[in-house]
């Protein structure tokens, strides 16, 4: 390794290099400075009693991994959180690559088709989410209208502790898009010929899917899924418009413990520990997918 | 975070041998069903959007009637002006000025910085490059809110806190995702044209100014409208570091709105969110266009 770092290079070389590490400097500090520097100031931070100010900071060991692990919310969010996530990831990845199939039929419009269904992805915020409490509102909401013109009587959604997180999931199946896009570049990728020998095979539509489409998608799939599942993590803007961690605690994901802790209660040091928790939870749940993923994931050879 | 997507035009049915071996009958069928998932779900797309703007045109009584009606009557255009000036306590005008000055900030800063990177990781050879790029894919994954505290720490100490500083200067920094997706794009521009300008004696800094960036256009536009949207439906940051009213930006407005006159005013509220819409609306149905067109010019790849 090192005699390969000191082995000489030729001057063009090494001006290459220069640049490439010229080009890559701003993105190296910002890599340092808002990245690498926070997650291991955040390790530190996490063994003190720092609450808004730094005066009589205090190290304290484990004592607030000790303090979150007694905490019954904690607990409550850790579930919260991981409900909502395999919720949003399979439903989600399944109506995702559904739509993708969809739109990759040769039928004429389909470009029109692809901008209304990723239009709520690009319109997500704020805004929309203010809608959303009101498409949930359990009396004059278009939900349960339409559930009472079916004969169905609508759950109250975001105001039932046991609907508010299937609410979440429901809201967030519109904004599938971005995956979508990915699986349709995915299916456009696979070679026709494969299509065309399994039909020669005689073989059907759900076994051309099952046994083309898919170990074909398998690694696009893969990448949609890991990237999901980052995102559901950090979903604030919702919790904090729509349900502020409620009713009770029924909606209360690590995103907004955090917050409440850091900056309503300003226990700064536990909040950390959140953070660390966070950080540690969700590399984790990547490197158990990567493990899982040896056994489904089929890469071309 | 949202990610953005890889835009592809679907192949057209022109030319494809399949299509025409196949029965006109069942082909016709298949077109048929096609429509008729493809439609409901459209349908059902909008309904968010629909339910915005017909709130946002209802008079008050109307939008707590029951059985509540879809269709506003009369239709209110007032509630918009009434809406935007609201009861004097938000400015919305100077809200929208404050993201506007954000997002086109931190467009050009993504941009600038992500274009380098990606044209290093793409293009330059140098000792310690996979080492980097496994630290950017793995940065990647790393979740925004981990960061937080100690970002927040630093901004104090910096004395940003309360400024629009902490929301514009991280841009310039480099941005991972669209790193590793600009450095895709890059990969595809072939070599040739690169041995062909470093012939004429061409440097990196003019390769990548008069080959790559032209030729990039329809992702760096991808990009740039993925950073737009992005920040201006940024509500994290700005809830976290801005206090004064007269620099925050418009989801913190909308969400101030909602906590003054959220139980009553739905249809002025509504009448705001479907103005901060419009924009990222426009800017979309603008972009759709232009990932077709830059399919059309990625004949290149090949």
């Amino acid at each position: 390794m090192l005699r390969r770092l000191i082995r000489p290079i030729s001057p063009s070389a090494r001006r290459e290099e220069r640049i490439f590490y010229l080009f890559i400097l701003p993105w190296l500090i910002g890599l340092v400075v808002f990245n690498a520097g926070p997650i291991l100031g955040i390790l530190g931070l996490s063994f003190t009693d720092w609450r808004i100010s730094f005066q009589g900071l205090n190290f304290v060991g484990l004592e607030n991994y000790r303090t979150l692990f007694a905490d019954e919310t904690f607990w409550v969010s850790v579930g919260n959180t991981l409900y909502i996530t395999v919720g949003r990831v399979v439903l989600g990845t399944i109506f995702a690559l559904f739509l993708a199939i969809l739109l990759n039929q040769k039928v004429p419009g389909i470009p029109f088709f692809r901008a209304v269904y990723y239009l709520p992805s690009v319109t997500a915020g704020v805004a929309v989410a203010l809608v959303w409490i009101w498409i949930f509102n359990p009396q004059v909401g278009i939900l349960n209208h339409s559930l009472r013109l079916l004969g169905i009587k609508g759950p109250t959604w975001i105001h039932s502790t046991v609907w508010v997180k299937p609410s979440l999931i429901i809201m967030s199946i519109f904004t599938v898009g971005p995956n979508m896009i990915i699986l349709l570049a995915g299916l456009q990728g696979i070679p026709k010929e494969l299509y065309e020998a399994a039909e020669i095979d005689g073989a059907g539509a759900w076994e051309k899917f099952a046994n083309v489409t898919l170990p074909m998608l398998s690694p696009v799939l893969f990448f949609v899924i890991i990237i999901s599942v980052a995102a559901s993590f950090q979903n604030f803007t919702e919790i904090r418009v729509m349900t502020q961690g409620g009713p009770g605690e029924s909606s209360n994901v690590l995103v907004w413990y955090l917050w409440e802790n850091a900056f309503v209660y300003f226990q700064m040091g536990v909040a950390s520990a959140v953070a660390w928790i966070i950080f540690l939870l969700l590399m984790g749940l990547t490197g158990i997918q990567f493990r899982l993923g040896r056994r489904w994931v089929f890469y071309e050879v | 975070m949202t990610h953005p997507p890889v835009a592809q035009e679907p192949r057209k049915a022109k030319g494809d041998a399949a299509w025409y071996r196949s029965i006109k009958g069942r082909r016709a069928l298949a077109v048929l069903l096609t429509f008729a998932l493809l439609i409901p779900l459209g349908i059902l797309f909008v309904v968010p959007f629909f339910v915005m703007m017909s709130t946002a045109l209802k008079t008050k009584p109307q939008i707590f009637q029951f059985p509540p009606s879809l269709i506003p009557d009369p239709i209110v255009w007032q509630n918009f002006p009434d809406g935007w000036y609201g009861y004097g306590i938000i400015d919305f005008t100077n809200c929208t000025w404050n993201s506007l000055k954000i997002t086109v900030n931190n467009i050009v800063g993504n941009l600038v910085s992500c274009t380098l990177a990606a044209y290093a990781f793409a293009r330059l050879k140098a000792r310690g490059k996979n080492i980097f790029f496994g630290i950017l894919l793995a940065t990647m994954l790393l979740p925004n809110e981990a960061v937080l505290i100690p970002q927040y720490v630093l901004f104090r100490i910096l004395g940003w806190n309360d400024t629009h500083l902490p929301l514009m200067v991280p841009p310039w920094f480099g941005w991972p995702f669209f790193i590793f997706l600009l450095r895709q794009f890059f990969l595809t521009i072939p070599e040739e044209l690169v041995d062909a300008a470093k012939i004429d004696g061409a440097g990196h800094a003019r390769i990548l100014l008069q080959i790559f960036i032209p030729l990039s256009k329809p992702a760096l536009a991808t990009l740039a409208i993925f950073a737009f949207v992005g920040n201006w439906n940024n509500f994290f940051g700005p809830l976290l570091y801005l206090r004064t009213p007269e620099i925050q930006t418009l989801p913190v407005c909308l969400v101030q709105y909602q906590g003054a006159y959220g139980n009553t005013d739905w249809n002025l509220m509504m009448a705001v969110a479907t103005i901060t819409v419009i924009p990222v609306l426009l800017l979309f149905i603008f972009g759709q266009r232009y990932f077709v067109e830059g399919i059309a010019t990625s004949g290149v790849k090949r």
